[in-house]
C-alpha cells in the first residue's frame, strides 16, 4: 500500500491504530467454486458506498468449473480504490487474499515485494498444494519471506463458526468467501450492517443460507479485531467526486442501459437480436430484463440469424441492435454488409475478446478494429466508434444510435472484455438533459423514390412497410441512383459505391473533435483507443508530473476519425500508439495523416499496466535525449 | 404506425400487385405460375397491399419480391425466414411471405428454416423446389435426388435427399402443405390456406426448371400419371387416389401404411386429419413417395397453436402489468445508488 499519510487511533476501536492510505489495490483469488467475484463485488459496493473512486478487474477462467484446486480454475477480482482520481484497476495488487496453494501460485508474481498475502491455509492441504505444482507448503518453504503473510485456516474457522446451524459441508464449505470479505471489511473500516443487508437480500430465497454467510462474513470481521494479527487498520478517505448520485456499473450493464435510453430517445421500440457469446452476454442478459421498456430481445439460434433479425427489425421501424463479441461478428460480416447496401439503421456491438478464431474468450484484446473497418467484401464502409470506460458504454450507446439513425447505416461500437467487466462509479445523467434522437418515417409517398438523399447526410429515407402507397423493394443487389431499381450499369454502381463511401466520411461534420490531455504539443504523444484509456491517462499523468512533455490523444471515434486528429499528431515529435493487438490502429494513423508513429502493443489478454506505459515512453524519450546529446558532441 | 381502414380501401385486383419492374426469369420457368397464382391469390385476402411484405433470399425463386407491388426485401443467402422474424417481432400487423427455394431454403438456410418452424413464427414459407440449383447454373440441391449428375457431381451425387415436408413436420411447423406450380387451382388453393394460417405455413411447391433439370417432377405430376403418382389430400375425406379412385391408403398392424384396392369401399381407410396436434401421421404422410406410393399433395397438417410473436406480445403486456410501463429515470437509478454531494 503506497502513501501512508498519518496514523491515528479511530474512535470506535481502541485496540489498534487506523492509517489513512490514499490508494488501495486488493486482489481477491480462488478456486471459481470458491465466489470470488461475488467478494470482489460485494467489497467494491461497500468501497464505492464509502465514496472512494474505484476501479475493478475481474478475471475468470473459460471454462466453467475447471477441476478444484487446479491452476485453470483459478478466479480473481481485482479492485482499485482511493481517494484521488481512479483510471485503472491498478498494476498490482497490495494485499492479495489467496482461497488456494493455485490461486497463490498463479497470482504470486503480480504481487511486489513486500506486499500482503492473506491465505486460507486449510486449504494448503498436500493434495492442492500439488495440485498447483508446489513440492512444497509455500507457507512454510520460507519462500514467502519477502511478502507479509497472515495464514488464517478460513476452513476451519468457517467450519467452527457455522456448528449447528444444520448446514452440509458444502454449504459450509460455501461461506468461506463471506469471511474473507467479512475480515476485509474489518481491515478498511467498512461499516458491517449495510453488508448483512444486502447479504440477506441477496439471498432472500433461502434465510438459511444468508444467515450462514452473514455468520461467516461476521466471524472474519471479528476475527480481524481479535487477533491481532494486524498492526494496522487502514481507512481510505472519500475521493473528491463531482456531486451527483451515483450507481457502481460495469460496461455490459452500461451498454444495454445507453441502448435502451437511446430507445426511448428516439421514442422507437428496441430489438435486440443475439446469440450468447462471451464476454457479451451480459447486455443480452441486461436487455431481456426490460421488455416493460419496448424492448424486444430475441436469441437467434445462431450470429448470423441474430444479425437478419436486427436489420428485418431495423426495415420495419425498430431502432435494431445486435450484440457479439469477435467470432460473431465475424459470422455476421455478411449481414452488415446487407445493412449498407440497403442503407438502414444498425447498431452492432462488439465486446471483443482474445481472438483470432474461438481464442481467449474470457480475456480481454483490442483486435477487431480491422475487422470492424474492414471485415466484409465489396467497398462496405460503416462507422466505427469506441467507449473508454465502462461508463462511458451508455455514451457510445446512444452515440451509436444517433448516429445510425440520422446516417441510415451500420455503426460498430468497439467494446472489449475489460470494459464489459470492468466496473465503475458511474454518475446519473439527468434525464431531462438527454437529447432526444430525431426520427422521421417518410410517409408522403409524393416523389417517393427509396434512394432519394437527404442533401446534407445523404441519408435516404426510412420508410416502414405498413405505410401506404410507399411499397417498393430494396435488397442486397447494388441498386439504381435515387430510384433504387436493380441495377448492373457500370458508372452507376461505381457512383452508388462513393455515394456509400461519402456518407460515412461527411459524419466527420458532426462528431467532435478529439481532445488532447496534457499540452496540445509537445515532445510525445501518446494515442490509444477504447479501454487502454485509463492506463494511459494514468501513465501520461505521472509522466507530466515528472516533467515529460508527453500528452495523451484518445480516439472514441474510429471511422471516421475526428476532424482534428491529423493537426494535433503533427505538433508532437514522437507519437506512440499503445493497443492490445498488433499495431491496427497504428497502421490506420500510419495510411491516413503518413505520420511516423510507433506501436506499443501488449497481447496477452490483460489491459496494459501504467507502469509499462510509463516505461514505454521512458525508453523513447530517454534514448531520444542521449541521440541528441550524441548529435551535439560530434557537431561541437 | 399507420392504421388501415378496411372499410374504405377499395377492392385490390391481381392488377394492383403486379410491379412495374420487368420479370426476368428463364423462359418457361415454373416461377411465372407460381407468381400468377399469388397475385391472383392476393386480391381475395382483403388485406391492403401496404401491409403484406415479401422476403427472400438468394436464388432463381429469391428474386420474387421485385415482381410484387407490395413491400419487399430481396435479402442474403438463406436468411431470409430470420430476417422476417424480424420484421413480423416488430410489426406483428404485418402479414409476411418468404419466399426461398430448395437450396437457399434447406441448404444455407436450413438452421434458420428448422427454427422458424419451431418457434411457430407467423409467417408464410413458401418453398420453390426444383431439386437443382438454377442461378449457379445447375449443381445439386438439398432435394437433388441420390446419384444426379450435375456439374458439381459429375459422377453422381452421393448426398441423400432431404424430404422438405419432412423436415418441416418434424421442426414441428404448424401447418404444411405441398402443392405444384402447374396446377393452378389447387396453388391458389394451398395459398389460401397457408395465408388463413395464424403461424408458421409451410408450403412445398414443385417447380420445374427447364433450364438445368428440366422435367424433374414429370414422373409425378404429369397429365397422364398425376392421378395414380399424386394423393390430394382432403380434410376428413378417406385416402383414395388412381384415375378410378379405385386405390386407398391403409395402416397394417405394425403402423406400416399400405396401398390396398378398393371398390367403392372405403371403411379400413386412413382418414385424412390435418389438425392432429402429434406429428407421426403428419411425418408418414410425409414419407410416402414412388414408387409404391403416391405423393401427398394439399394441406398435410394445419394446428393452431401459439406464435411466437403472440407469446412475445403476451409476455411483454404481462410485465408491463406487474412492473408499470418503463421510463428513463426508473432505469438509470436501477440497483443501488448513492449520493455525493
Amino acid at each position: 500500500m503506497s502513501n501512508i499519510k498519518n496514523t491515528q487511533s479511530a474512535p470506535g476501536d481502541r485496540q489498534r491504530p487506523t492509517s489513512e492510505l490514499e490508494t488501495v489495490v486488493i486482489r481477491f483469488a480462488g478456486d471459481s467454486g470458491d465466489g470470488m467475484q461475488l467478494t470482489g463485488t460485494e467489497f467494491t459496493k461497500s468501497v464505492a458506498l464509502e465514496g472512494s473512486d474505484l476501479a475493478t478487474f475481474p478475471d475468470y477462467p473459460a471454462e466453467i468449473r475447471a477441476p478444484a484446486g487446479t491452476l485453470a480454475g483459478v478466479s480473481a477480482y481485482q479492485v482499485h480504490f482511493s481517494s484521488q482520481e481512479v483510471f485503472t484497476p491498478g498494476d498490482q495488487p497490495d494485499v492479495l487474499v489467496v482461497m488456494n496453494p493455485a490461486a497463490l501460485r498463479i497470482n504470486l508474481p503480480d504481487l511486489p515485494r513486500g506486499g500482503i498475502i492473506i491465505a486460507n491455509v486449510g486449504s494448503f492441504t498436500q493434495p492442492n498444494i500439488e495440485k498447483a505444482g508446489y513440492t512444497a507448503n509455500p507457507l512454510e518453504d520460507g519462500s514467502l519471506s519477502g511478502y507479509q503473510v497472515f495464514a488464517i485456516d478460513i476452513s476451519k474457522q468457517v467450519a467452527l463458526a457455522l456448528e449447528g446451524m444444520g448446514l452440509t459441508a458444502k454449504e459450509v464449505g460455501r461461506c468461506k468467501n463471506f469471511y474473507a470479505l467479512g475480515l476485509m471489511f474489518w481491515l478498511y473500516n467498512h461499516p458491517m450492517e449495510r453488508e448483512e443487508k444486502s447479504i440477506r437480500a441477496k439471498f432472500q430465497k433461502n434465510p438459511k443460507i444468508a444467515e450462514a454467510n452473514i455468520t461467516a462474513f461476521r466471524a472474519g470481521y471479528y476475527y480481524g479485531e481479535t487477533a491481532e494479527l494486524f498492526p494496522s487498520r487502514f481507512v481510505v478517505p472519500p475521493a473528491v467526486i463531482a456531486p451527483g448520485t451515483y450507481r457502481h456499473i460495469t460496461g455490459n450493464e452500461a451498454t444495454a442501459i445507453g441502448l435502451i435510453t437511446a430507445a426511448q430517445l428516439a421514442s422507437l421500440p428496441l430489438f435486440c437480436g443475439s446469440y450468447p457469446i462471451t464476454p457479451a452476454s451480459d447486455i443480452l442478459h441486461t436487455l431481456a430484463m426490460y421488455p416493460h421498456y419496448d424492448v424486444i430481445t430475441f436469441q437467434a439460434e445462431d450470429e448470423i440469424a441474430a444479425v437478419a433479425a436486427t436489420i428485418g427489425a431495423a426495415y420495419a421501424g425498430a431502432l435494431g441492435v445486435t450484440t457479439t463479441s469477435g467470432p460473431g461478428m465475424a459470422l455476421k460480416s455478411e449481414a452488415i454488409g446487407l445493412a449498407v447496401m440497403a442503407e438502414l439503421p444498425l447498431v452492432i456491438v462488439n465486446v471483443q475478446r482474445g481472438g483470432p478464431s474461438t481464442g481467449l474468450p474470457t480475456k480481454t484484446e483490442q483486435a477487431d478494429l480491422f475487422q470492424a473497418v474492414f471485415g466484409r467484401n465489396g467497398e462496405c464502409p460503416v462507422v466505427v466508434i469506441a467507449p473508454a470506460t465502462p461508463g462511458d458504454c451508455f455514451w457510445m450507446a446512444i452515440e451509436a444510435a444517433r448516429i445510425a439513425i440520422r446516417h441510415m447505416c451500420p455503426v460498430i461500437c468497439l467494446s472489449d472484455g475489460y470494459l464489459a467487466n470492468g466496473a465503475e462509479p458511474w454518475k446519473l445523467p439527468e434525464v431531462a438533459s438527454l437529447q432526444k434522437i430525431p426520427v422521421t418515417f417518410r410517409t408522403d409517398p409524393q416523389g417517393f423514390y427509396p434512394y432519394l438523399r437527404e442533401p446534407k447526410t445523404l441519408a435516404r429515407p426510412w420508410v416502414v412497410p405498413g405505410t401506404p402507397g410507399m411499397e417498393h423493394r430494396i435488397g442486397g443487389l447494388e441498386k439504381e441512383d435515387v430510384i433504387g431499381n436493380v441495377s448492373y450499369e457500370a458508372n452507376n454502381h461505381e457512383k452508388m459505391v462513393r455515394i456509400r463511401a461519402e456518407k460515412i466520411a461527411r459524419i466527420v461534420h458532426e462528431i467532435p473533435n478529439a481532445t488532447v490531455y496534457g499540452d496540445p504539443s509537445g515532445d510525445l504523444l501518446i494515442v490509444g483507443w477504447g479501454s487502454t484509456y485509463g492506463a494511459i491517462t494514468q501513465a501520461v499523468k505521472s509522466l507530466r508530473r515528472r516533467g515529460y512533455r508527453v500528452s495523451a490523444l484518445h480516439l472514441r471515434y474510429l471511422n471516421p476519425m475526428s476532424a482534428n486528429v491529423g493537426q494535433i499528431l503533427a505538433n508532437f515529435r514522437h507519437v506512440l500508439v499503445a493497443e492490445m493487438n498488433l499495431g491496427q490502429l497504428l497502421m490506420m494513423l500510419r495510411a491516413q495523416f503518413l505520420v511516423d508513429a510507433v506501436g506499443f502493443h501488449k497481447i496477452q489478454g490483460r489491459p496494459f499496466k501504467i507502469s509499462e506505459i510509463v516505461t514505454k515512453v521512458e525508453e523513447i524519450l530517454g534514448a531520444r535525449e542521449q541521440a541528441e546529446l550524441c548529435t551535439h558532441a560530434e557537431v561541437g | 404506425m399507420t392504421q388501415c381502414n378496411l372499410e374504405q380501401a377499395p377492392k385490390l385486383t391481381r392488377k394492383d400487385f403486379i410491379s412495374d419492374q420487368d420479370v426476368r426469369w428463364c423462359p418457361g420457368c415454373g416461377d411465372y405460375a407460381i407468381l400468377a397464382g399469388i397475385q391472383r391469390v392476393m386480391p381475395e385476402l382483403g388485406i391492403p397491399r401496404e401491409k403484406i411484405v415479401f422476403v427472400s433470399g438468394i436464388g432463381c425463386s429469391s428474386r420474387f419480391p421485385y415482381y410484387m407491388n407490395t413491400y419487399g426485401f430481396h435479402s442474403i443467402h438463406g436468411r431470409a425466414p430470420a430476417i422476417a422474424t424480424g420484421i413480423k417481432l416488430t410489426r406483428p400487423d404485418l402479414m409476411i411471405w418468404v419466399i426461398t427455394g430448395d437450396g437457399d431454403g434447406l441448404s444455407i438456410g436450413g438452421n434458420h428454416l428448422i427454427h422458424t418452424m419451431r418457434r411457430n413464427v407467423d409467417l408464410k414459407i413458401l418453398l420453390f423446389n426444383n431439386r437443382i440449383y438454377g442461378l449457379t447454373k445447375g449443381q445439386t440441391s438439398p432435394t437433388s435426388v441420390h446419384g444426379m449428375k450435375t456439374k458439381s457431381t459429375p459422377f453422381g451425387a452421393l448426398d441423400r435427399p432431404f424430404n422438405p415436408l419432412s423436415v418441416a413436420i418434424g421442426s414441428a411447423a404448424t401447418f404444411v402443405a405441398r402443392s405444384i406450380d402447374i396446377d393452378s387451382p389447387h396453388l391458389q388453393y394451398v395459398l389460401r390456406r397457408a395465408a388463413d394460417h395464424k403461424g408458421t405455413a409451410f408450403v412445398e411447391l414443385y417447380q420445374n426448371c427447364n433450364v438445368f433439370n428440366d422435367g424433374t417432377w414429370e414422373s409425378v405430376t404429369d397429365k397422364d400419371v398425376r392421378s395414380d403418382r399424386l394423393l390430394v389430400l382432403e380434410h376428413g375425406k378417406p385416402l383414395v387416389f388412381g384415375k378410378e379412385r379405385k386405390k386407398g391408403i391403409r395402416m397394417r398392424p405394425d403402423m406400416s401404411p399400405e396401398v390396398v384396392e378398393i371398390d367403392g369401399d372405403t371403411s379400413g381407410l386412413l382418414i385424412h386429419d390435418e389438425t392432429r396436434t402429434d406429428e407421426g401421421y403428419h411425418f408418414m404422410l410425409s414419407r410416402l413417395s414412388g414408387p409404391d406410393f403416391p405423393q401427398p399433395v394439399g394441406v398435410l397438417r394445419a394446428v393452431r397453436e401459439p406464435t411466437y410473436d403472440e407469446l412475445m406480445t403476451e409476455q411483454g403486456r404481462t410485465v408491463s402489468q406487474q412492473q408499470g410501463k418503463g421510463n428513463l429515470e426508473k432505469l438509470l437509478h436501477a440497483g443501488e445508488t448513492w449520493m455525493v454531494s
